[in-house]
């Protein structure tokens, strides 16, 4: 069980990450390999390409309780693939855009180009980001949905109930 | 999101997923409470067996999965240890030797990405429960997939023809299979045919050299083509399309001789142009032949130098010596398309700029060489017939040799060159051989491991070189004392007697480190492999996989992969070449089935994917109003998948709802939802 005192005390923020296999999960692993300490806020989920990372995949971690999502994918000119990191930038940048109708704060969503050389980029990289979303604070949406859900079913019962006598 | 359903079925099919936590010695466990994370899977719904084990990649860590298979009649597993880059196809034939298809395994990161990289015990059994948890959920929803074979062409591309690019392909063309061997100079040899003699035996670099070059030329199996570069390459493993592009020589290669007559007839009667062999300290003709035994024995044109290129108003004696008519001033360049399943990259190294560490003065001072300049001067057949001389002309009493030059430097490159010690030996063993001068060795440590290098150092010890710990300050030819008049004083601390020197000689050797090629980032992106921080091409795996790259049929030999000496490069060229023979001897090669496929029925024909896809894997059919992927050309990067908005179409290994339950699984609190889960046990 959490400690409920303890969460109050440091805000530790959950990231959920998609790194490419060739680039930047290989980079994760140097890092492993090296032996660099970074904190322990992000997940990986392994992909073969950044390009596979669907817009869908990032709104899902954010509505699953996400309080930031990085993506890591081959620099330009360096996809395994040719070409799928580009196609993952073309989305992201639309996806930014949507983010911000939504309320979710730029640096929730990032996303970096880490080649497999670069093991201490991985670490900056989550370093950084887990300091920046821990700074805005926690996202929460499922307790936000939760909450609108409550509110719902209240209005629902007073319409009901002002509905019900009308009726009798 | 919840992807299980009441009852923990999906699809008509109950999981009984096995969980096995690795404690890898104290790699895992060290960090990672193992036993846990094992009790914290063992509650999670469908998991019928949690295990921790010491090594779960041992033989009987295996056997312990597989004999859970069989048992407990598993249909799905998972192991949480080390990066599945390093042991995903171990536990799926392990898998699979159980009779269960080893796609319903996964794999869980718990050391690279948890244990390795956090330091606090807590946290990183937290993350290991998250991990975990994921991977649980996702192996749901694993399917049952077939390997695709695909046939390995036989032939071999080989890039550089240095000693390894040779050792490499005179073992597979003697396998005999074919080889391509291109060289981007107007011949093979590479560094090793600049050197004068190899440490620590001493012999004769040409001498072991010059027959290995002239049995490539003469190997039936061996298509050599040098002055050429590669431009383009496609495909994958077992089928690579290259385009090769040679360079023209302005000389007929297949009827030319090397007889040099045209050399001599050139109306330059003397060479004034720096010949690039020597290190610019001789001078050629714009038409040359790089060196004596230069393999192919072709002359070349330098239309940078040459008049009729200039000024198209030469006489062209050169022409009218050669009696086979072998010149063709307006050659073009030639392209050719091959056809290859593997490919070795054997590209080399350069030297250290010894410009960029001002402090030793190089091309400041005519007497400071590179170590690359020296093996020149001592060659026989270099600038100066074998004659160690300074740029006036005189035998030099005292030489210094500055080790390290580029190397374990913080202002320059980190790593330690390998080779540059014992070369320093040898050269100062030659140096004092042909010019018996005192010779001084500045090193900072000496690093002499292999076989019989320690007993060289000895040797030379006992030959009467100096040696003087600490690292040179700097070179200069300000002369405090007169002594120091007309000389170069090297200026150096002596760690082993504490005391600041000053010593005077009349000419200095840098010796130069190793470094990746300026287009070495260039390669790695034509051949889609990776180089490592320092720029070297970089390994599969450091111990288990040193000349593979993460790009399968793809090997890597000699210095493109990292400083070594000849031995090493040797060593490593065999290696590739036995990497090569067993991808063709075993004629076809499993390939990751994560293609992607189309469910036709909810294509609504949009088009939006076929422009996506980088293999043109996507054609529309315009009868069923449908796109079709061709399995074939598909290389599974998922795309397409990503951009679909219907939905349509699917990836194997990475479907949808299996990322999205590895996302819901990674971000529900251990803790709160074990109680959801009991209920949904219940």
């Amino acid at each position: 069980m959490p400690n409920p005192e303890k969460k109050e005390k440091k805000f530790e923020p959950k990231i959920v990450a998609f790194f490419c296999n060739w680039c930047t999960y290989t980079a994760a692993d140097l890092a492993g390999v090296s032996r660099l300490k970074y904190a322990p806020n992000v997940r990986v989920i392994r992909i073969m390409c950044s390009g596979r990372v669907d817009p869908q995949f990032i709104l899902q971690a954010f509505a699953s309780g996400a309080d930031g999502v990085l993506i890591g994918g081959c620099h330009p000119g360096d996809c395994h693939y040719s070409e799928g990191n580009y196609k993952m930038l073309r989305r992201f940048r639309l996806l930014q855009r949507v983010l911000k109708v939504l309320g979710i704060a730029e640096e929730r969503c990032r996303l970096e180009w880490i080649s497999a050389s670069e093991g201490d980029k991985v670490k900056t990289v989550i370093n950084d980001m887990v300091e920046k979303v821990r700074n805005l604070g926690p996202l929460s949406i499922p307790a936000k949905m939760s909450d609108i859900d409550e509110e719902i079913k209240e209005l629902e019962k007073e319409i009901n109930r002002e509905e019900v006598p009308q009726h009798a | 999101m919840s992807n299980t359903n009441g009852n923990g079925t999906i699809k008509g099919i109950t999981p009984r997923i096995g969980f096995y936590i690795c404690h890898c010695g104290h790699n895992i466990a060290a960090m990672v409470d193992v036993e846990k994370v094992q009790k914290f899977v063992a509650s999670l719904p469908g998991v019928v067996v949690s295990r921790d084990y010491k090594y779960m990649c041992s033989d009987p860590g295996q056997e312990l999965v597989q004999k859970d298979i069989k048992e407990l009649k598993l249909n799905r597993i998972v192991v949480a240890s080390c990066s599945p880059l390093l042991h995903e196809h171990t536990f799926r034939r392990a898998v699979e030797k159980a009779g269960l298809n080893p796609f319903f395994f996964h794999m869980v990161n718990i050391r690279e990405n948890v244990s390795w990289v956090t330091d606090n015990r807590e946290q990183a059994t937290a993350k290991a429960n998250a991990l975990a948890r994921a991977a649980i959920q996702r192996v749901f929803f694993h399917k049952s997939l077939e390997t695709k074979k695909v046939p390995i062409n036989p032939d071999v591309l080989i890039v550089g023809g240095g000693i390894a690019g040779i050792h490499a392909a005179l073992t597979i063309a003697n396998a005999g299979k074919h080889v391509y061997l291109v060289e981007r100079e107007p011949t093979i040899g590479g560094h090793m045919a600049m050197f004068d003699k190899t440490f620590p035996t001493l012999d004769c670099a040409a001498c072991i050299l010059t027959p290995k070059m002239s049995s490539v030329k003469n190997h039936p199996n061996i298509t050599l083509w040098t002055y050429s570069e590669v431009e383009k390459v496609e495909g994958f493993v077992g089928n690579y399309k290259v385009n090769i592009k040679r360079k023209p020589r302005y000389v007929i290669e297949e009827l030319c001789v090397g007889c040099m007559d045209c050399i001599d007839a050139c109306i330059y009667k003397e060479a004034k142009y720096p010949d690039e062999f020597n290190q610019g300290l001789s001078k050629r003709k714009p038409i040359y032949i790089p060196f004596p035994q230069a393999t192919p024995q072709v002359v070349l044109f330098d239309p940078e130098t040459c008049i009729d290129f200039k000024s198209h108003r030469c006489k062209k004696t050169c022409i009218e010596a050669c009696d086979r008519k072998a010149i063709d001033l307006k050659q073009v360049p030639e392209y050719k398309e091959i056809n290859v399943g593997t490919v070795i990259l054997a590209t080399g190294f350069k030297t250290y700029d010894a410009e960029k560490s001002p402090q030793y003065g190089y091309k400041k001072f005519p007497n400071v060489f590179t170590s690359l300049e020296i093996e020149r001067i001592v060659n026989a057949s270099g600038p100066t017939n074998g004659e160690v001389l300074t740029k006036e002309g005189n035998i030099p009493k005292s030489v210094g040799i500055i080790h390290c030059v580029g190397s374990r430097d913080e202002k320059a490159h980190k790593w330690c060159s390998r080779v540059c010690c014992m070369y320093s030996l040898k050269l100062a063993h030659l140096i004092k051989e042909h010019t018996g001068a005192e010779v001084y060795n500045f090193y900072i440590d000496m690093r002499t491991p292999g076989k019989g290098y320690e007993e060289f150092y000895d040797k030379l010890m006992n030959e009467g070189v100096h040696f003087v710990r600490g690292r040179v300050a700097e070179v200069t030819d300000w002369a405090l004392i007169p002594e120091e008049e007309h000389k170069l004083t090297i200026r150096v601390e002596d760690t082993l007697i504490g005391v600041v020197r000053r010593i005077p000689v009349d000419m200095v050797v840098l010796a130069v480190g190793m470094e990746p090629r300026e287009d070495a980032q260039d390669i790695r992106r034509m051949f889609n492999i990776s180089c490592s921080t320092e720029g070297f091409f970089l390994e599969r795996h450091p111990k288990l996989a040193p000349v593979s790259t993460f790009t399968d049929g793809i090997f890597i030999a000699g210095g493109c992969q990292g400083p070594r000496d000849i031995p090493d490069s040797v060593a490593q060229a065999g290696a590739a070449a036995a990497e090569a023979l067993s991808l063709i001897s075993a004629g076809s090669i499993e390939l990751e089935p994560n293609t992607a496929s189309i469910i036709e029925s909810f294509c609504s024909g949009c088009k939006s994917c076929i422009p996506l896809c980088p293999y043109s894997a996507i054609s529309f059919n315009e009868g069923t109003k449908k796109a079709v992927i061709n399995e074939a050309l598909c290389k599974g990067c998922g795309t397409c998948v990503a951009a679909c908005p219907s939905g349509s179409i699917i990836q194997n290994l990475f479907e949808d709802e299996q990322i999205f339950s590895e996302i819901d699984g990674l971000l529900k609190f251990a803790g709160i939802e074990l109680e959801e889960m009991e209920v949904v046990n219940a």
